[in-house]
């Protein structure tokens, strides 16, 4: 029978040269992950890739030195709403927005941001009456009301803390605050190939929030003695930035936005407080920003886990019916 | 057991038929839950479902003015009448109304001075002028000529019904949420 | 159309009456119920009905988002996310479209490579095989339009260098630039066009797809075994024996798709993407989705000129090349036997192909400053093209095939049970 035992040689193969071929392209991450990582970072760590430590460095630098061009570590934290269980956390949205409100409002707009979006479902959760009470405290631009400004509903937007772009610039050394309506979306770590299949696979999602919570706690008042230049010269920060670890370049126009006790929390509603430092400031923004960005995703998890236990099911009934059907096939 | 006499003709296909019935009902509701969406998404969407109650502050308003507000897409008249409106409303009889309605009927107890109506002419849709326009002080719509009275009621012209009170309520002596 | 008679009979009036009208009845009982199908098609084959209910649901899934959507520079991102944050469902029917194309053209793949080893372009279906390389074309078009809509960094700048290549060819090159964009750089007016074009193109793809169809019935489907129908034993009719395996196929590959639109839907994306386009920032990289990295990696690889041809357009020839050259496979490949199953030195080349496609597809996503990704790329073009070029064409003169067997109902009979 040359004609079956063919047809599952095809598909054996295809398995194999298809794993073969993803165990190739692993082989370069592999072996960059067995060299000691560059930072040092307790968690699991998403490596530089092997490209940029491979090809930048000169011989001569000294050991112990990072290229300033080189790709730092992010640790990856630990999020409520990663993994396919994932939801956000009702107290850390409302702690996140705060510190937005009190720190980053102030020079970050939200433009996608309403505060309608404060009462929905899967984010903060306030009552429609706080809602409104917080945005009758915001002027909006209407160029039908007079003075051209009003009293915001929750229908409005955010407004923004700069009238124009220019404006933003010029209040920030001329870097634009970037907007945060979908920041923690548009950035990321780099990650090596094999880890986009694992990445699927447990749906890793939190890219963002990992740099942006590895950005706020990479602060240093001085630039660190051992980042140099590819000519191997100590990196000198440039007038009017700050120094930053995970900052590509590491050279950020923003100062450091957060400080221990900078926010005063409240209790949660269980009563329960948490620490007003910069770790948990970072943490608790982070997750506000991926609200900002993915407001639906508690309900899309939630549907997500239906969808696939519908398809399963509807598979296995498949799978019974093709089987049936073709009982009474020779040779099946 | 007795011999395995098959007395039941069609004991197979009733299992069979199970498993089509059950690959047909489990396709159907797959079908379903995923063509709901594709309609659903042509209902109005949460920005514009933002908009569907919109607050208006009453004290701004002097004794007969009248601004238009915008409710749903639509300009809602709101009017503070003047006694001498109030009065030569509520003096027509009802059997002189092509749509008989009272004038209390038309405005919320207690709060008869303000007259709270959308602003487009039941005939085909244009928006009337007023107040105090055409024989009636009332509204005089410009397309065809339907005039309306000082409770917004239609008296003369083309358009059958008066013009439409939103569903509104006082949410204090001088506020007011429409819709 | 086909050789075999219709068997049809209309079973009421009303069928008979509609019937002779527009035989619309009887079609489609000749060709999506009565159709024999060969019996021994293994699951590779379920991947022709995956690839048309995932046309159905780009379209579905399109039209409905065109319904939100706003193609105009300055507000074409926000109103992305406004459906994804304001319109009921709006977040998993974009995610459906987006994550689509992905699936879409991971189906086309197999569907293509499942084509290449079977030896399903082989005469007689050399015309069908020609379709399925111009549908690729068309839903690369398709893609390269629909990127662009949401007007994010890489979506810009996808653009910029795509139309780039354009610019390539010689004389024409300029003028014809501006001519696709509309303007002196990708602006408003590339977007509305780009807009139009990509709500048009996946109607051209359901038209021939229906010519693909029709190409396929006329000779009827290729097998495993690669031999021909000798008669009925060797075939089943497509209802339900095809109907229910290929529904059973879909659902199997939705799960996947599920997947990803429902627990990583920006996980194929980039990044980079969900900044708004800037014409004068370029994004730290500049990469292609997926499926359009063996393709960039070939083009990329080409950083040499030859003679007066200038690397530029070099690179733009392999690159258009390497798809053109699928319209000939039919005639490179000289074989007298169709099925890969039974060429033992075709299997090891076929194989060593589909590991360099995916090879090329990492090699296109990583930067040409590594000093591996341009040498293995150089290698990876010379395979590439020798495998049609050289390999397939001269391999009949030295392989010996296995013995065919006689028919494919005797290819699937098992032993009997002592």
């Amino acid at each position: 029978m040359p004609g079956t035992k063919a047809q599952m040689n095809y598909t054996k193969t295809l398995a194999a040269v298809v794993l073969s071929g993803l165990l190739l392209a692993a082989a370069p991450v592999l072996a960059d992950d067995a060299k000691p990582a560059a930072a040092a970072a307790p968690a699991a760590t998403t490596t530089a890739t092997p490209a940029a430590t491979g090809d930048s460095s000169p011989a001569a630098l000294p050991a112990g030195s990072v290229l300033v061009t080189e790709e730092p570590d992010i640790p990856l934290q630990s999020w409520s709403f990663s993994g396919p269980f994932g939801k956000y956390d009702q107290n850390q949205l409302r702690r996140g927005f705060q510190v937005f409100k009190e720190v980053c409002s102030n020079c970050h707009s939200a433009h996608l941001f309403a505060f309608r979006n404060l009462d929905e479902d899967g984010g903060p959760e306030y009552s429609a009456a706080q809602v409104k009470a917080l945005a009758a405290t915001y002027q909006v631009s209407d160029p039908t009301a007079k003075g051209g400004k009003r009293a915001a509903l929750p229908s409005d937007y955010w407004p923004s803390p700069f009238a124009t772009e220019q404006d933003a610039r010029d209040a920030n050394g001329g870097a634009l605050p970037p907007d945060f309506s979908v920041l923690a979306k548009a950035r990321g770590a780099e990650r090596p190939l094999l880890s986009w299949m694992r990445d699927i696979i447990f749906a890793y999602q939190e890219g963002g929030p990992d740099y942006i919570h590895a950005l706020l706690n990479g602060f240093h008042d001085q630039v660190p003695a051992n980042i140099v230049n590819a000519d191997g010269t100590p990196f000198k920060l440039p007038a009017g930035k700050y120094y930053n670890d995970i900052f590509p370049g590491h050279a950020i126009g923003m100062p450091p936005p957060l400080s221990d006790g900078l926010v005063k929390y409240a209790k949660g509603e269980d009563g329960s407080t948490v620490p007003e430092t910069v770790e948990q400031y970072s943490h608790d923004v982070a997750a506000f920003m991926m609200w900002l960005s993915e407001p639906s995703l508690n309900q899309r998890k939630e549907s997500g886990f239906r969808v696939i236990m519908f398809l399963i099911l509807f598979a296995v009934i498949m799978w019974l019916v093709k089987r049936r059907i073709w009982s009474n096939v020779e040779g099946h | 057991m007795a011999t395995d006499i098959n007395l039941d003709p069609t004991p197979h296909a009733t299992r069979r038929d199970f498993l089509y019935v059950a690959a047909g009902a489990v396709g159907v509701v797959g079908v379903g839950a995923a063509v709901w969406p594709l309609i659903n998404q042509l209902n109005p969407d949460a920005s514009v479902l933002a908009l569907a109650a919109v607050d208006f502050d009453l004290t701004p308003l002097t004794e007969g003015q009248s601004v238009t507000v915008k409710w749903r897409g639509q300009p809602v008249f709101v009017s503070y009448r003047t006694q001498k409106q109030i009065d030569e409303a509520k003096a027509v009889p009802l059997s002189e109304l092509r749509d008989p309605e009272t004038d209390a009927q038309r405005t919320k107890a207690g709060h008869e001075k303000y007259l709270i109506q959308i602003g487009i002419c039941t005939h085909l849709g244009c928006i009337p002028n007023g107040p105090d326009q055409g024989d009636f002080d009332g509204w005089l719509c410009p397309c065809h000529g339907s005039q309306y009275d000082s409770a917004g009621r239609i008296r003369k012209g083309p358009a059958p019904k008066n013009l439409v009170i939103p569903p509104y309520k006082f949410t204090s002596d001088t506020k007011i949420t429409i819709g | 159309m086909a050789e075999h008679t219709s068997s049809y009979a209309p079973s009421n009036a009303l069928e008979k009456w509609v019937d002779d009208r527009l035989p619309i009845i009887r079609f489609s009982k000749e060709h999506l119920m009565d159709y024999p199908t060969p019996k021994n098609l293994n699951y590779w084959w379920t991947f022709g009905g995956i690839l048309a209910t995932m046309l159905v649901i780009q379209i579905v899934t399109g039209v409905v988002l065109a319904m939100h959507y706003t193609p105009e520079a300055s507000l074409a991102f926000d109103s992305v996310e406004l459906i994804k944050r304001d319109v009921s469902g709006g977040r998993i029917l974009q995610a459906v479209h987006s994550t689509g194309a992905s699936m879409f053209f991971l189906a086309v793949y197999i569907h293509i490579f499942r084509g290449l080893f079977f030896g399903s372009y082989k005469a007689p279906r050399e015309i069908l095989w020609m379709l399925g390389v111009l549908i690729m074309l068309l839903m690369m078009a398709a893609a390269f339009f629909g990127y662009v809509l949401p007007w994010g960094q890489m979506s810009f700048w996808a653009a910029t260098v795509i139309t780039n290549i354009f610019a390539a060819i010689p004389v024409i090159g300029d003028p014809l630039l501006s001519l696709l964009r509309g303007g002196f750089a990708v602006g408003n007016p590339t977007l509305n066009r780009f807009f139009s074009l990509h709500y048009l193109t996946p109607f051209i793809i359901a038209a021939v797809v229906v010519l693909h169809i029709w190409a396929l019935h006329v000779p009827g489907n290729n097998n495993p075994v690669g031999v021909d129908v000798k008669s009925s034993r060797d075939t089943v009719p497509f209802h339900p024996y095809y109907t229910m395996k290929d529904l059973f196929g879909i659902v199997v590959f939705l799960i996947p798709f599920a997947w990803v639109v429902f627990f990583a839907p920006d996980i194929l994306g980039h990044s980079s993407n969900y900044v708004m386009a800037n014409p004068l920032v370029t994004p730290p990289e500049i990469v292609p989705e997926w499926y359009f990295l063996p393709f960039y990696a070939i083009l990329r690889s080409i950083d040499f000129p030859i003679l007066f041809i200038d690397s530029k357009l070099l690179g733009v020839i392999f690159f258009a090349g390497s798809i053109l050259i699928l319209f000939f496979v039919p005639w490179l490949d000289r074989s007298k036997v169709r099925s890969g199953t039974f060429r033992p030195l075709f299997k090891p080349f076929y194989w060593l192909f589909v590991l360099n496609f995916l090879m090329l597809m990492y090699l296109g996503s990583q930067s040409t400053t590594i000093w591996w990704v341009p040498v293995l790329g150089k290698v990876g073009v010379v395979y590439y093209f020798a495998y049609f070029l050289i390999i397939l064409p001269l391999l009949p003169r030295f392989e010996v095939t296995r013995p065919l067997p006689a028919s494919i109902s005797e290819s699937v009979l098992r032993p009997a049970r002592t």
